[in-house]
């Protein structure tokens, strides 16, 4: 009987490290042959002599790149547009948050379901797009003419990680709350020093979720930004790639590396920020999905 | 001796009829209602500026587009603001659903692969998460599951641009100066296509859309999706295991009778939150990864609505597809809550 039930566990267990490292190895592997293949040589690449190691290494894709104001341009959009946008979302997030939680707040009810119901419905593409071009107008009659600022403003804002704020604000004791008001805080001292200190940890999930999305964002960017000089990073390397899915304009290439691997290394440059915070923001993931206590 | 009404009752201390005090507050109350909601409010006026700018953002970018519905219900001339138009009634609605051209064709199309899409996504790539969490729950070693779950969670942080790109070039078609995508050769060299097709690109073919979508669809959240239940599983008290070991349950068994039973909340939370999203199709990778070759099989609502109302002019009609389809995904979404608060107390909203 013992045995039986050690080899049982046995298999299951070979099962799960064999899986389990296939899929960890198909996750991986994109990002391996992306590396590869940007600094791999033109015919290697051309011509798919490359599995898995880089061949007749060559730099020049990256220096090409990194020679190229459109993309320094991108870039620092990119910078700018999660920079602010993330200083933006969280500052709204934090004191609306903050407001919600708090029980003597009148119409509370009203004021969540007014969040919670743009998770259910939402109005679809085109009459947002309709109400964005509308706000554009009249940022640009009140006499802001850089589109990235609407795109900072009115984008992103999911109401779900203001519940997941709220929620963690509703966890704070109210007795330690009482002392700082009797010791003589105010309102804003209040959040600034007991509650924020205190959901130290869900605020760092929340802004770096924030951060991230807007770091990736594209379809709005590319809808609202007229000026293509103004347009992020994420947009620069599908305008990229749709340049290059046109065969003959590649006629003239005459560079060492293959066009691919401009595209390869495009999408490096991009995803290196995120792999270097990504072990910041790896502990904290189990918070963020904590969608038990998504409650009204 | 009786009170004669609400308002004067009988005082047993004095002997006389007294006005009752609480109704007189209860009065007070109600005549000053918003007198006291004022008072209330500017008591606490910090509380309640500290809500206005996320209000402000929510009713201007949220709320006011819903106002542009009403386009739905006229007939569009971009020219006027939506209120000068005049009313056409429903007949954007009936073109789309009972119409004879082209627009109806394609919106039933669209409808159906919406539907498709997230169908297929049930099936395929929702018992995947589960399945990883399992296996997560067999590596003792701290170490080593962190190695794991850091790289199979990588995926989900990248952007759609990104992941469309990267799988648009492993699957990439072929021409005369360079080779087909890494994956296309892998897959002509097992025998999953054939050569032509890998040569013509898979991008192209509309016959692989559905399965290049739900493929990448897995390989991006499978890994980070599977936290859930992976927290649900760690949570089991080892004694659970024991004492099923010692009633002489194989592997299979406990996982049957121990590990099962103790996910199945979360599971069933999952799945109904999944089929309330069924309708709920991301706009932005198909619009990445379709193009005129593929509308078939992957032109989805969203898209249709993009294609005709951003891309095009036919705004009201292509506001009015969208708005259908997501009335109905409102609906089930609201509909698989209700489910899920009967069904394990445990409600998602």
């Amino acid at each position: 009987m013992k045995r039986r039930l050690e080899i049982s566990e046995l298999i299951f267990k070979i099962i799960s490290y064999t899986l389990l490292t296939i899929f960890a190895i198909c996750c991986l592997y994109p990002f391996l042959y992306t590396i590869s293949a940007s600094i791999s040589g033109r015919e290697v690449v051309d011509y798919n002599r490359l599995v898995l190691f880089p061949k007749d290494i060559q730099f020049d894709a990256f220096k090409g790149m990194f020679g190229n104001n459109m993309f320094w341009n991108a870039y620092t959009n990119t910078l700018f547009l999660t920079f602010y946008g993330t200083i933006w979302e969280v500052f709204l997030s934090v004191l609306g948050a903050y407001a919600l939680s708090k029980k003597r707040l009148l119409f509370r009810k009203g004021f969540n379901f007014f969040l919670v119901f743009t998770m259910w419905f939402s109005a679809g593409l085109v009459p947002q797009y309709l109400n964005y071009i509308a706000t554009k107008k009249v940022f640009n009659a009140v006499g802001i003419m850089d589109d990235k600022w609407l795109v900072v403003i009115a984008m992103g804002m999911a109401a779900m990680n203001i519940i997941l704020l709220r929620n963690s604000f509703e966890g704070v004791p109210s007795e330690i709350e009482e002392a700082a008001i009797i010791d003589g805080a105010t309102e804003m001292q209040v959040l600034w020093r007991v509650y924020l200190p205190m959901s130290k940890s869900i605020l760092a999930t929340v802004s770096l979720f924030f951060a991230i999305s807007r770091w990736n964002g594209y379809f709005w960017a590319r809808q609202m930004i007229s000026n293509g000089n103004e347009q992020p990073l994420m947009v620069y390397i599908r305008l990229r790639l749709e340049q290059y899915t046109d065969p003959d304009q590649m006629a003239g290439w005459d560079y060492p590396y293959s066009s691919d691997s401009v595209i390869y290394s495009l999408i490096i440059c991009s995803i290196v920020p995120i792999l270097i915070i990504y072990p910041f923001i790896q502990k904290y993931f189990a918070k963020g999905v904590n969608v038990g206590g998504v409650k009204e | 001796m009786q009170n004669v009404s609400d308002y004067l009752i009988f005082d047993a201390e004095s002997g006389t009829y007294i006005e009752n005090p609480e109704q007189v507050v209860r009065d007070d109350v109600e005549k000053h209602y918003w007198l006291n909601v004022v008072r209330a409010i500017v008591k606490d006026w910090r509380l309640y500026l500290m809500l206005v700018p996320m209000l402000a953002v929510f009713l201007l970018w949220r709320y006011l587009p819903m106002y542009e519905l009403l386009g739905c219900f006229k007939v569009t001339d971009s020219v006027k603001p939506v209120a000068e138009q005049y009313y056409s009634g429903f007949s954007y609605f009936k073109t789309l659903i009972a119409g004879t051209g082209t627009l109806t064709t394609e919106f039933w199309r669209a409808f159906r692969n919406t539907f498709l899409l997230s169908f297929y996504g049930l099936c395929f790539g929702f018992p995947m998460p589960i399945i990883i969490a399992l296996f997560f729950n067999e590596i003792r070693s701290n170490v080593m599951r962190s190695i794991y779950q850091v790289i199979t969670y990588l995926p989900k942080f990248m952007s759609t641009v990104v992941m469309t790109s990267l799988v648009m070039m492993l699957v990439k078609q072929g021409s005369l100066t360079s080779g087909t995508g890494i994956i296309s050769q892998l897959l002509v060299k097992i025998g999953a296509i054939t050569e032509e097709a890998a040569y013509s690109g898979l991008m192209n073919n509309p016959s692989f859309f559905r399965a290049i979508y739900q493929i990448s669809g897995i390989w991006e959240t499978a890994g980070y999706d599977s936290i859930v239940f992976f927290a649900a599983i760690i949570a089991i008290s080892p004694t659970s295991y024991e004492a099923a070991q010692i009633d002489g349950a194989g592997k299979l068994a406990q996982m049957k009778y121990v590990v099962l039973p103790s996910i199945l909340s979360t599971i069933v939370i999952m799945l109904i939150t999944r089929i309330g999203s069924l309708l709920n199709v991301g706009y932005e990778k198909v619009l990445l990864l379709y193009n005129t070759n593929t509308y078939v099989t992957a032109d989805v609502v969203s898209t249709f609505s993009q294609r005709y109302g951003i891309g095009g002019t036919m705004t009201g009609l292509a506001a009015a597809a969208e708005m259908m389809n997501n009335v109905i995904g409102m609906l089930l979404v609201i509909g698989a809550n209700t489910i899920a608060r009967k069904a394990s107390d445990v409600s998602l909203y």
